[in-house]
């Protein structure tokens, strides 16, 4: 069943337990600035939001790659880098549109989140529960996310949005 | 292979203009841990107690713990080390966030800043690569200001900065230094130490990693230690849901809050500063209540926000109300009014609030926010301020002498004084110096509430028995944070003792300051001490630096370097003479309510406490305390 990390910003209390959790698993240290989760922080909104790879369907980095570094792990459905394949190019990096697969200067090899087999270090480690593993078959998440970015655009713009929204809904 | 320590240290001469990296003498780190003790052993060896505090011969020591930068549950804090403008004892500021941890992954136990600029500079420390850099531009700005310019001219958004606002600049003897915008390391004026070395900011990126000595068996610690701290009642859900201000409406109904300069011990305006009336409809709806989206629109508080690696996510994020940004006139315009700042914590709103009489929450907040926008200590800065409104209040302090009549109450006095002290302007200048000296000015030293010259915090020693010991004796004068027996003696952790008894409070006392010399020097909160003690930090601290130690040896650690601590006052000159409480503290009872007539009895506690630590009656360490502790 292939999964991906929920994320429920509202919940993020900005601690890098995540960030500590997966650069323990990459690298073996305590090493946030190579974790492949990064929380970005918005102190003037008091808001934290964690994002990584939506390991998305589409897979940009890997219809990118030269090499063929980037395969598809059959239990998960994770997009993960093959070290060995992987010259380092960073056309990746690039490709994505998330912004959520890393170059890491250090092994000048790409770096992304492969799910760390289906039990995620980051997802264990929130205290606060703002990460969940979930199969990717029931992403409801996307559908509440979707209403209340939906729900500020209708603030902002008015009736517009909304007749826009309700003809869209229509087609 | 060991961990924890990163076995370097990064050493920083501002009047050279040189940086060098040496090894972290590690025999010290064995002995004193890291953070508090090792920054105390290095500034032992290396700065003459006797120097001035403004003098570039007083050396500002940056020092993160074995535990700092780990997942271990909390361990984001770093201590600054120096001598204390305001007390001449020496400090030891601890603050959270995400610099310490930062300054970790660039590699560095320890940050020894030394000498003085000829100009105002700053620090950029990207990995091994160090830059003293001009602060020119940057001299006068504001925390938020100074962060923004300097995160935009490094150009690297993960930097991490702490750094002295106009307060630290103007010498104002508690300046604090701050970091990541709202975290502060208070007390003591650590922050006009940095500003006197013309040391504007210390920014940091950090690309490396804390390695530990025993991978499987820290985990496993952690994760067991992450589970206590969430299902406590304390850490798992008081302090995330309203802060340490949870303790406001406590203390009051113990008859234990501070009220106007120590006058009275119960404050009527409490309830509308505590925390629940800051936590509005934000904290409701945490606890499960059902709260409109528009309450929840007007709340005070935001979010919850964590430090580093924190599982109790305490710290309040907050925004000025309307009322608060129209109502006070300043002349700063910090452009982040309408953004969110943080706090205030039980501290600052017992300082700002009941000790100045102030039970108006818009001025409290807008004067804590102010606090951190300009660099001061909110607890020196409201007990100097409730000071001044006595003197004022006694006629002691000419109505012509300021600009605002400084009465007991007043929300315009509060937050206008703020900034008049963190630019020295008027009668600010005088606030600026401190209780103590601005009491002496004014002829009536009595009247400084505190002790060594640093001011009380929020806990009445005439109600709880041992603080009064606990400030008397504190290293770095009146503290809450060296042993915080209102656990034990209003809050029942681990056991509840009563607050009016002296009998066995000074063996209370030696154990919270020897523990938390510990808790200090191992790069972790003290809040975790609610819920989990020292058999877990030990078990964390051996997976991670591979040295076995056992609880004796981990107590005397603690033990041993708050007798360093002592030693070094010694020599700067203090004397037993100077272990005591205010005359109103020994004398003057309480007037009224549940504690009505309690007085502290120090002498009661004293002679024991010295008799314990093995100190002789004059309050040194003897012969063979020291040798106990390999201090000779």
């Amino acid at each position: 069943m292939a999964k991906f990390l929920k994320i429920i910003p509202e919940r993020c209390t900005g601690c890098m337990q995540c960030e500590l959790a997966c650069s323990w698993v990459q690298t073996g240290t305590f090493a946030p600035s190579r974790s492949l989760i990064r929380v970005n922080i918005f102190d003037e909104l008091a808001s934290y939001a964690p994002y990584t790879c939506f390991q998305c369907d589409e897979a940009w980095c890997l219809q990118a790659c030269p090499v063929n570094a980037i395969a598809i792990q059959p239990q998960t459905g994770a997009k993960v880098v093959i070290p060995e394949a992987c010259v380092g190019c960073g056309l990746c990096t690039i490709a994505c549109p998330f912004g959520t697969v890393f170059y890491d200067p250090k092994v000048s090899k790409a770096a992304k989140c492969n799910l760390c087999d289906g039990d995620p270090a980051c997802a264990r480690a929130c205290p606060t529960h703002a990460i969940e593993v979930v199969d990717a078959d029931g992403a409801g998440w996307v559908e509440s996310w979707g209403q209340r970015v939906q729900k500020s655009f209708v603030e902002a713009y008015g009736a517009l949005a909304a007749e826009t929204a309700a003809t869209a809904a229509k087609a | 292979m060991t961990g924890g320590w990163t076995g370097k240290t990064l050493r920083v001469d501002l009047s050279r203009g040189v940086s060098s990296i040496e090894d972290t003498r590690m025999d010290w780190a064995r002995d004193y841990l890291g953070g508090r003790g090792l920054g105390a052993r290095y500034l032992f060896e290396e700065c003459s107690p006797r120097t001035g505090p403004f003098r570039p011969a007083n050396k500002l020591i940056f020092a993160t713990g074995p535990l700092t930068g780990t997942s271990a549950s909390c361990g984001a804090r770093y201590m600054v080390i120096t001598k204390g403008p305001l007390t001449g004892t020496i400090t030891t500021s601890n603050s959270g966030g995400h610099w310490g941890p930062e300054l970790k992954f660039a590699g560095y136990d320890l940050l020894i800043i030394e000498g003085k600029a000829r100009t105002p500079v700053y620090l950029w420390i990207y990995d091994e690569q160090v830059e003293i850099r001009s602060a020119e531009a940057l001299w006068g700005g504001t925390v938020w200001e100074t962060e923004e310019r300097i995160r935009r001219e490094v150009g690297i958004p993960g930097a991490r900065i702490a750094s002295i606002g106009p307060a630290g600049e103007r010498l104002v003897r508690f300046a604090a230094i701050m970091n990541d915008l709202h975290r502060a390391a208070g007390r003591s004026g650590v922050g006009a130490v940095m500003g006197s070395k013309n040391l504007k900011a210390i920014a940091v990126r950090g690309t490396g990693g804390v390695a530990l000595a025993r991978p499987r068996d820290f985990l496993a610690a952690t994760w067991a230690k992450k589970a206590k701290l969430r299902t406590h009642p304390v850490t798992g859900t008081g302090l995330p849901t309203y802060g340490t201000n949870v303790l406001m409406n406590v203390i009051n109904e113990a008859g234990a809050m501070p009220t106007r300069n120590f006058q009275q011990a119960q404050f009527e305006g409490a309830d509308s500063i505590s925390g629940e009336t800051l936590g509005g409809a934000w904290s409701r709806q945490r606890v499960g209540e059902k709260v409109t989206e528009k309450e929840l629109a007007s709340s005070l508080t935001l979010a919850n926000k964590a430090c580093f690696a924190c599982t109790i996510a305490c710290g309040r994020v907050t925004r000025v109300s309307e009322a608060g940004r129209t109502r006070f006139q300043v002349t700063t315009h910090p452009h982040h009014w309408t953004a969110a700042g943080e706090g205030p914590e039980y501290e600052p709103a017992w300082a700002l609030g009941s000790d100045c009489g102030v039970g108006d929450l818009d001025a409290v907040l807008k004067a804590n926010t102010l606090c951190n926008e300009l660099g001061l200590d909110p607890i020196s800065m409201g007990s100097t301020l409730a000071a001044a409104m006595e003197l004022y209040e006694m006629g002691l302090i000419r109505p012509e002498e300021t600009d605002i009549p400084l009465k007991f109450g007043s929300g315009d006095a509060l937050v206008g004084m703020v900034e008049r002290t963190a630019y020295r302007q008027g009668f600010g200048n005088e606030l600026a110096e401190g209780s103590m000296r601005l009491c002496r000015k004014y002829g009536r030293p009595d009247l400084f509430m505190g002790v060594k010259g640093s001011e009380f915090p929020a806990y009445e020693p005439r109600a709880i028995q041992g603080m009064g010991l606990s400030y008397a004796t504190s290293n770095r004068g009146a503290c809450h944070l060296k042993a915080y027996t209102v656990s034990t003696e209003i809050l029942g952790i681990p056991q509840k003792t009563d607050p009016r008894v002296t009998e066995g409070k000074p063996e209370i006392v030696k154990a919270f300051q020897d523990a938390t010399s510990v808790v200090d020097a191992s790069g972790l909160c003290v809040f975790l001490t609610f819920g989990i003690g020292l058999p877990e930090i030990r078990e964390e601290f051996i997976a991670a630096t591979g040295l076995d130690v056992s609880m004796e040896e981990l107590q005397k650690a603690g033990e041993r370097i708050f007798n360093l601590e002592r030693l070094w006052n010694l020599k700067a000159g203090f004397k037993a003479r100077d272990d005591t409480l205010p005359r109103r503290i020994l004398k003057e009872p309480i007037p009224g309510g549940p504690t009505r007539g309690c007085v502290n009895r120090l002498h009661e506690m004293l002679p024991r406490y010295y008799e314990l630590r093995g100190w002789s009656k004059q309050g040194v360490p003897t012969g063979e305390k020291l040798l106990e502790l390999g201090l000779l």
